[in-house]
């Protein structure tokens, strides 16, 4: 079994991963995303070869990902995640529709094109609300808006200063949650394990110092799990929710490429181990046919 | 699969700090403990450092 693992950079989930695979003795190439230069046209035979039985995607750049996985996608190349996966979930707009057709509850959101329908948008949710980028993690560029004449500032800014794919804009309603949310840990639709992220900043993200304890996976919350992960196409997902006072859980957005760091020590589950035990699954046998992630 | 890592002595690029480094591998990101910076092995033999990367906007999980 030949596993390529496309990456950017060696973090610890990639290190812990890398140390997996090395334990399982598994022949494994890794490839660095920054270096790859894809050829078309001018031999027979496209380069790389990317002859791998699974490709193993851990790539930081969503453009990146989507570059490799396509090409990988095209070649008949197994990859984890599929590249429909990295597209459904690297796109909040994508991620919202996909949910809210399967019927997962979610913030009030709402998605306009030109400044004066976001105003709107705003003035009907209510404030404060918070305007995120469609593509993008970590917290970045994300803003609560509290009143109209930040609205007015945030979207003239956006709209005046940012690349085009500011020119949509994302609202969702400020959730008034506990100073925390939770991670829950998604390997083909089996919610494996889960965290709380407590923060005394209304983002709570660990990439931005946010603290890691267990979260138990109630039926309710691993039911959420399996179905978000449907939604999106299954496969290895960090789903992220929050815990709004009146409507009880409601799913943020879907992760393809989960960051794990924080959470093998405080849930005690080997995550990197039930990751890999996925991709060798892969593999071996491809993606669970017909289920991408488990049925709700 | 086997991980060739290395452990050495080295110092930051950006603060000179010294920077002991254990069982690191090529493309690791590393902190340096004196300025705080991400710094990436790009080299093993001998161990080289370079400022990590900047975050760009598509970055992410």
């Amino acid at each position: 079994m030949r596993i390529g693992v496309l990456y950017s950079r060696v973090r610890p989930e990639e290190k812990l991963l890398f140390q997996e695979l090395e334990r399982r003795s598994a022949e494994v190439e890794l490839i660095d995303d920054r270096k790859v230069v894809l050829s078309f046209g001018g031999s027979s035979t496209l380069e790389p070869a990317f002859d791998f039985d699974v490709v193993f995607d851990r790539s930081l750049s969503h453009s990146r990902a989507l570059v490799h996985l396509r090409v990988l996608a095209d070649r008949g190349v197994p990859t984890v995640n599929r590249i429909e996966v990295v597209e459904n979930c690297g796109d909040k707009l994508r991620t919202s529709s996909l949910l809210q057709a399967a019927g997962v509850p979610t913030p009030d959101t709402r998605v306009a094109s030109t400044p004066e329908a976001a105003l709107q948008a705003i003035e009907e949710l209510g404030y404060p609300v918070v305007l995120k980028p469609t593509v993008g993690s970590w917290g970045r560029l994300i803003a609560r808006i509290n009143d109209r004449d930040a609205a007015e500032a945030l979207l003239e800014h956006k709209s005046t200063l940012g690349s085009y794919q500011h020119s949509i804009f994302y609202l969702q309603q400020y959730v008034d949650k506990p100073e925390r949310d939770i991670r829950a840990f998604v390997v083909d639709g089996e919610a494996i394990c889960a965290i709380y992220r407590r923060a005394p900043h209304w983002v709570t993200n660990t990439a931005r110092g946010a603290s890691a304890t267990n979260c138990p996976v109630t039926p309710e919350l691993e039911s959420l799990c399996r179905r978000s992960a449907a939604a999106v196409g299954g496969g290895l997902l960090a789903v992220d929710l929050v815990e709004d006072r009146h409507r009880g859980l409601l799913v943020l957005e879907v992760n393809h490429t989960m960051e794990f760091r924080n959470s093998v020590e405080p849930t005690g589950v080997d995550i990197p181990a039930r990751m890999i035990d996925f991709v060798e699954r892969v593999a071996n046998t491809g993606w669970p046919a017909g289920r991408h992630g488990g049925d709700a | 699969m086997e991980l060739q890592t290395v452990s050495a002595q080295s110092e930051c690029p950006e603060c000179f700090d010294d920077i002991h480094l254990t069982a690191v591998m090529q493309n690791e990101i590393v902190q340096c403990a004196g300025c705080g910076v991400d710094l990436e092995v790009i080299e093993l033999d001998p161990v080289t450092l370079e400022l990590a990367p900047e975050e760009e906007e598509d970055w992410g999980e």
